[in-house]
Order: C-alpha cells, then structure tokens, then sequence
C-alpha cells in the first residue's frame, strides 16, 4: 500500500518540475529584486516597506475587499448551488454552462459594461428613478467595486462547491429527512461537510487573486480606492521601481502563504487519515466524520 | 472553424521555430513597437507592399510598459515610438542612434515650429522624429457650467465638487496643480511640490473619479460635467457629443510630443530610416492623422485641414495658446521619486 | 405545498443571479448593434460592425490564435494538473504543503509581477513568442486545474478501482473505467476555468509575447482608450450566440433525452 502511495506521488513529478522552472525560478529573481536596493546591496528595506503607513492602509484596504467579496461569494454561492442541485441531471450540467458562459466574454468588455450599467445615469439608475426611487450613488464607490469582484468571482466560488456535493445522491438526502433531519439541520450536518474541501478550493480560487487585482477597483471604484496591486502595479511600472515592487510583492506573499498554512492545517489535512487506512492513523475531527458517517 | 483552431495551434508551436528559419532568408524585416492604437494599420500593410519590407508590429499601454519591455532585451526593436520624457531618458542611457533627417524625402514636411519643441528633450533633433502632439486640458459640458471656463481654478475652487474626474496618472494629476499654482512643471523644488500635494490633497473631495481611459466617456455621457484629458481625447469627445469643448488653460499645461527613435542595435538603418520617411509622407501622415485624430506636426496635412478643423484647440493648438506650457521631463530621480510617494499618499488618504 | 414554496423561492433566486450575470453582456450585445463609435451615445441601429468584423484581419488572427492558446493551454495544464492532484493529494503533511503553497503563488503573485518575472526568466533561454506565451498561460493555468479537482480526488471513492485491481484489471484500465467518470465535473471545471483565466489575460501576455503575436484581451486593452472597438461588441456577440446555440442543441439532442431518461429510470 505504501508503494502504491509513493508510486502516485510520481504523478506530481511533471507538475513539480513545471513549478521549478516556471514558478519557483521566475520567484527567485523576484526574490533577489526584493532583497536587494538600487545598487544590489542587500538590503531589506524594501520587504519592511511594507509596513509604512500607506502600503499598510492599501494592504488593509485590500484585505477588507477580498473578505467582503469571498463572504458574498460563498452566501451567494450555496443557494445557487442547491437551486441547481435539484434539477435533473442533464438539466443541470446545462445550467451549471449558463452561469459560466458569461465568463467567455473579455473581462474588461465585462467591467466597461458593468460600469455604464452602475454609473450615476447609467441603466441601473434609469430602471430605479423610472420607478420613483432616489437614484442611487454607486458609482465611483467601494460597493460599486464589491459588486464588480463579486461579479467577477461568484462562478469559480461555485464551480468547485457543486462538484463536491453534486454526487451526494437525492435518497441519502430524503434519508436524513425520513429520519427526521429538517432541511437545516441536513444542510448543515451532511451538505456543508461533504462541500468543505470545495468550498475551500473556492475560497482560495477567489480570495487570494482578488488580493492583488486592482483593474476592477480602478474602473468601478473610480480610482479612489488605492488597493496593494495598484502600489506594486506603480511601483513596477510609473517609478520603476522594481526593488521596492518585488519587496511589496515578495511580503505580500509571505503574508498569505503564512496565513493559508494554518488553514492546511485546519481543514485540509484531517481529511487525509480518513483514506490512509494503512498509514499512522491521525486523528480526524468531528465534523468530518459525521459527514462520512451520514454518507455511509 | 475547427480546422481553424488547429492550425492556429500549430501556428502557435511553430512560431519560434519559424521565426529562427527566417532569418536565413534575405528577407528585409523591420521591428516596430509603437503605443497603443496609434498607427492605421492600413500604413503598415502599404509600406510592406511598396518596399517588400515586413514589419513586425507591437504595442504597448505605456511609455513606462515599453521601457519596461524594450530594457529587458528579449527581442530586437528596430523602432520605437515613445513619449517626450522617455525619448530624453533613451537618448541620455545611449539606447538609440542618431538620424539624419535632413537626408529624408519628406522630413521638411514636419514643421520647424515641432523640431523646436522637440529640442527640450533632444537637444540639436539629433535622435527622435516628432509623429503627434498635443496638450492636457480641461473638457467640458457647455451645457453644465455656469461660467466662461479658462482656467485650471475651476477644479479647485469647489463651485463644481463631486462633478471633476481628473487623471488617474500620476504626472498628469501633478501638472494640472503645479501649473495653477504658476510653477514650473519640471520643478524641483520640494516646497512647491508639497504645495501641490495640498492643493490635490484639499481638492480629493471634490473629485468624482480619478480615472484614464474612460474619463472622456464619462463626460460624453453626462456623469461628469468636467475632465482633464489630453487634446486628443477631447476632440473625439466632441464627435459623440456636440455640446463639449476643450480648453488649454490661461496659467498653461503640458505640452506633448511622442517621437520616433531608431535604436542603437537596429539591425537594418536604411529600413528603418525610409519607414521614418514613408510616415512623413503627405498621404500616409493623412491616413494616420485621420486614424488617431491628435495633433499632427506634419504640415502638408494641416495645410489641407479646414478652417474650422485649423481653429480648434484640440486638434491644432496655436502657438500663442501653448505660450505658458511646457514640456514634462522627469528630470531626476530624487523628484519622482518624491513625486511617487506624494502620489501614493494622495490616492490612499 | 411546503415544496411548492421551496420551488418558487429557488426559481426566483436563480434568476436573480442570472439576471445579475447577464445583465452586462446584454448591454454588451447592444452595443453591437449601436451605430456609433463611443460606447456611451445610442447612434441609432445597424449591422455595419458585423460586416467589417468579417472583413478584419487583425481581428481574425487574433481571435484564432486566442481561441488556440486557450484550449492548448487548457489542455495542457488539464493533463499536468490532473497528474500533479493525484500526486498531490497522495503526498503526507510536507509535501502537500509545501506543493499547495507553489500552486499558489501564480494566484497570488500581481499579474504584472508574474509577467516580468516570466519575461526576464524567458529571455535567457527562449525566444518571445507565441511559444513563451503558452508556456506562461499553461504556468498560470494549472493551478485552477488542481484546485478544482482536489476537493473531488478526496471524497473519491477508492475501493472501486482497488476492487477492479483486484479483479485483475490494469491500472490504465481502472483508471479510465472507475476513477474518470467520478472527476468528470472536477475536470469539466478545472478546463472552464482554464479557458476563462488564459482568454482574459492581459498582463502577463504582454509582457510573455513576442512582436506581433496579439490575443483578443491584448487587442481590447490597447483600445480602451481610443474607444472599445464595436467590432469587438460584435465578436462577442457572435461568440456568445455560438455557444448558446451549441449548448441548446446539445441539450435538446434527442439521444440526449433518451439517456436521460434511461438514466433517470434505473435512478
């Protein structure tokens, strides 16, 4: 069995080699920009530049956003995904097509469009005052670029919870009910489990780029909001500045790469044990056992 | 369609392999990165059928985003088509070869009055060819303001707060305030700096949005009654929308130019030099011009602008409206640098 | 009748969402028909963009070689990421850790951090081309593989195919006859995802390609400017009206329905 372990393990070889060559060296040379001044003295100035008052607001404001969106993205997403759920099978995969196919179209067309739609006599604002309403003041706001991120996230927060919850067969459902679960309480104790790895493939897939992304706060948020990207986006292009960029940059990552190893810990992991029935047995925690326990 | 696809991914593999093939061959061939949307490609596709010459074409978002990418030496530009500023910082880091101009065809058709301009950064036209220029201004719904509109005080005085979208670059928001405060725009003086970042600082309020490329949609669709904008935009503005006009300040702005330049390690100068010739010539600046709608130093075409066309301040700035203007020049780096930090406090406060 | 309220609560919801998603590529496909040149002034109806989209080279060449460097870097990065889950997620604490931190460094890095990081490392070794180009899109692309089909690897069940082992089949076997069929959504997604990323890069092709290689996005950005290009308006229109058109006939294929059927039958 340990064989067969180490034997799938060489599947990640031409991965591992990918990420060598064209993830790893390429942060290399960021890394050296990052550790070094204008004259290539080593310095560390530039990874604690991080901490001044302005990079540190960006970087809070950032931060903010990314929360915001990826809690919107995840309450948005599992309803949509139930909805979905109870179709039929064939049904189902078309509709899953329907909320990705606005994805295929160009991103930026996407935002231009989103804008005439938000702006303060754009379509959203003739719908509201054509119904008597005060026109509502979205433009050039924080909320204007929280919709704009959503828009852009909420099928690749969805994408990855319906499939982990797509196979859970409708008679286990009706089981739990038969034996007096209410729908809350199946939710709760069979669906959010069994999803939880989805979810947390999700939760990366949307929180980590929109960390970094400032396109969308530049032209919804009208350029008022000053996100981590833009400064390292400036630092790299306007001032070139490459030093300070990749210091930014490079403290950026630290930051979440430390910040997501404890959510490995947390979530991921545990899971592991469950299927290494010959390897030492650590201990997997309550809720994903109830999950497997309400699945068997 | 699907043979399609498959053999654009061939293509796709086959390209570099192609490219090193190539150049075995006599071929003539000419690498050309320009800015974005700034040559017809119609030009591109005439000079390749006059000269047997092939071009290979690039662009680039930014001055800063070719800089970026022509430095880090990857592929051989023959030619480049850049900002003021950055023909100064090419020529002063030895990038780019001499030209004699004199020697073209249809150089005399660009006017002296641009060589002139051109010399801020390019002492003696030594190295660069002026292709377009124009100005910042303000464009503005006449249908909106309340007052004639002559100076850059109608941004900072807050008779039209919350109706002001000013560029979200970091040159183009300094120019605007330095200039009204009577500064030079090249200064290097850090207290006049720092009374600019007030100035921006007092007036963030007021300001709507800080955006590029969008600002003059914003106001040809009636979310803003005023922007800053390059002369370019500004006529374009006023193609969708007749009720706009633009205008250069009285206290003056900045005045740009974006020029040619051969670089050093160009493999064929001849080339180079007749695609130089060829922009210059009547029909081809025409078709350009008619394509881009900036400014165009090229004097056969203005000659053949209408009265109307020669008296807008968009399209051809008099001299005696540019007298208060400069050139911007990023002269050192301790001032930018100043500047970019000033710039990142401005759009994080 | 509890159901029936269930019904029409998750009826409206869902088109809300889809409201709220395809409100902006409806202004989109109006755009299209706009007989103007800016965006933001109705110039009254027309075909025309239609017409000169046809005619456009540069727009064809572009969309060509977008719609190839999509599908070849999804594939590409399909089969390596596809691989590199399995032996992912095979891997103890360290290993996974460690690898799951690499994979996200291309999500994590700023696009243009990315691309000058890729640029300065290509141009030693490789000419910028289209070739550099795929090797970024695949590069970024595999990470949204493997973190799509992750989370499906693990509440995978195993003991089918060690049972089919068992019974003597050979790994490739098993592997095609009872692991594939559980990850079809796992990879149907990871692909989506793949093809959206690669389609909507501007960054990092910018700064990876060679002169006179363009993708739609590189074409789109250089005009935001001057005024998004109608033509583009109408390219997108044409693209979503294909796949609309492909997925209602595919829905709709009468041996579809009978397997649906068939299917629901021995459910």
């Amino acid at each position: 069995m340990d064989r067969n372990r180490k034997q799938r393990q060489l599947l990640a070889l031409p991965y591992v080699l990918w990420s060598i060559a064209f993830t790893v060296i390429p942060l290399l040379v960021i890394i050296r920009y990052a550790v070094t001044d204008k004259d290539g003295h080593f310095s560390v100035s530039n990874l604690l530049a991080f901490s001044t008052p302005v990079n540190a607001k960006a970087f809070l404001i950032s931060l903010e956003i990314a929360l915001i969106c990826t809690v919107i993205c995840v309450l948005l997403a599992y309803p949509l995904v139930m909805v979905v759920r109870r179709l039929r099978i064939s049904r189902m995969t078309f509709m899953l097509f329907f909320l990705i196919m606005p994805m295929w179209m160009n991103f930026i067309l996407r935002m231009l469009a989103l804008q005439m739609i938000l702006s303060n006599n754009g379509i959203l604002n003739m719908i509201v005052t054509g119904l008597g309403f005060q026109p509502l003041a979205l433009a050039n706001t924080k909320a204007a670029v929280i919709i704009g991120v959503v828009y852009d996230y909420l099928p690749f927060m969805m994408l990855p919870i319906f499939n982990t919850i797509s196979d859970i067969g409708e008679d286990v459902l009706e089981a739990a009910s038969d034996l007096g679960a209410s729908p809350l309480s199946v939710f709760f104790r069979v669906i959010l489990p069994m999803s939880l790895p989805g979810l947390k493939s999700g939760i990366t897939i949307v929180f980590v780029p929109s960390m970094t992304s400032f396109v969308i706060a530049d032209i919804l948020g009208g350029g008022k909001i000053q996100l981590i990207g833009n400064i390292i986006e400036q630092e790299f292009t306007r001032s070139t500045n490459w030093n300070l960029g990749s210091g930014l940059s490079a403290a950026l990552m630290l930051f979440m790469l430390v910040g997501m190893s404890f959510t490995i810990k947390d979530d991921i992991l545990p899971s592991h044990p469950v299927k290494d029935e010959e390897g030492e047995k650590k201990e997997a925690p309550g809720g994903e056992g109830i999950s497997r326990r309400a699945v068997l | 369609m699907k043979k399609r696809i498959l053999a654009a991914a061939a293509m796709l593999l086959c390209l570099p392999l192609g490219a090193c093939e190539g150049k075995n061959q006599p071929a003539r061939e000419l690498t050309v990165f320009n800015l974005c949307e700034y040559m017809d490609p119609k030009a591109i596709e005439m000079f390749t059928l006059e000269t047997g010459i092939t071009i290979k074409y690039e662009e680039a978002l930014t001055a800063e985003d070719m800089y970026t990418k022509y430095k880090a030496g990857g592929i051989d530009y023959d030619l480049l088509c850049t900002c003021d500023y950055m023909v100064r910082r090419l020529i002063a880091e030895g990038e780019v070869q001499p030209v004699d101009f004199s020697s073209f065809e249809y150089g005399k058709n660009i006017g002296q009055r641009y060589w002139d301009y051109a010399t801020a950064y390019d002492p003696g036209n030594k190295y660069s060819l002026p292709y377009f220029w124009g100005t910042v201004g303000i464009l503005y719904d006449t249908t909106k303001v309340h007052g004639p509109i002559d100076s850059w005080d109608v941004l900072f005085n807050g008779e039209y707060s919350g109706e002001i979208i000013m560029q979200n670059s970091m040159m183009d928001t300094y120019i605007v305030a330095l200039k009204y405060l009577g500064y030079s725009l090249n200064t290097t003086d850090e207290a006049e700096i720092r009374a600019a970042q007030d100035l921006l600082v007092a007036q963030k309020p007021d300001v709507s949005a800080y955006l590029v490329d969008e600002a003059r949609d914003e106001v040809v669709a009636g979310n803003a009654t005023m922007a800053v904008v390059y002369s370019g935009e500004a006529y374009l503005g006023r193609e969708y929308n007749p009720n706009l006009d633009y205008v250069i300040p009285k206290e003056g702005t900045e005045l740009w130019i974006d020029s040619w330049l051969v670089t050093k390690n160009c493999k064929d100068p001849d080339a180079a030099k007749q695609f130089l010739d060829f922009l210059c010539r009547e029909d081809v600046a025409q078709m350009n011009f008619e394509y881009i709608y900036y400014s165009t130093p090229n004097e056969a075409v203005l000659n053949g602008l209408s009265d109307e066309e020669r008296a807008d301040e968009a399209l051809a700035p008099d001299p005696d409206s540019c007298q208060n203007s400069e050139i911007c020049l990023q002269s050192d780096a301790a001032t930018t640098e100043l500047l970019n930090e000033l710039w990142k406090e401005l759009r994080g406060n | 009748m509890k159901k029936k309220l269930l019904d029409l609560v998750s009826r409206f919801y869902f088109i809300i969402i889809m409201f709220f998603l395809y409100a902006p590529i409806l202004v989109m496909i109006v755009l299209s028909f706009n007989n103007s040149r800016s965006r933001v002034v109705w110039g009254g109806f027309t075909l025309q963009w239609y017409k000169t989209l046809f005619s456009n080279r540069q727009i064809r060449e572009a969309f060509f070689f977008t719609i190839g460097l999509a599908l070849l870097s999804a594939v590409i990065a399909l089969l390596i990421g596809t691989a590199a889950a399995f032996g992912i997620h095979a891997m103890r604490r360290r290993g996974y850790a460690i690898m799951m931190g690499v994979t996200n460094i291309p999500l994590l890095n700023a696009d243009i951090v990315t691309g000058i990081a890729l640029m300065l490392w290509f141009i030693r070794f490789l000419p910028l081309g289209s070739g550099s180009v795929l090797i970024a899109h695949v590069t970024f692309n595999i990470p949204y593989v493997i973190l799509a089909l992750l989370p499906k690897i693990e509440q995978m069940n195993m003991a089918i195919y060690e049972a089919s082992r068992d019974l003597g089949a050979t790994a490739v076997r098993g592997f095609f006859t009872m692991i594939l069929p559980q990850l079809t959504g796992g990879l149907l997604s990871g692909f989506f995802m793949a093809v959206t990323m690669s389609m909507d890069d501007f960054m990092i092709t910018y700064f990876t390609r060679g002169a006179g290689v363009n993708t739609l996005s590189t074409m789109i950005y250089g005009e935001i400017r001057k005024g998004i290009k109608p033509e583009m308006y109408a390219l997108s229109t044409v693209i979503f009206a294909a796949v609309f058109l492909i997925l209602i006939c595919v829905n709709f294929w009468p041996s579809n329905r009978k397997a649906e059927k068939r299917r629901e039958g021995i459910i």
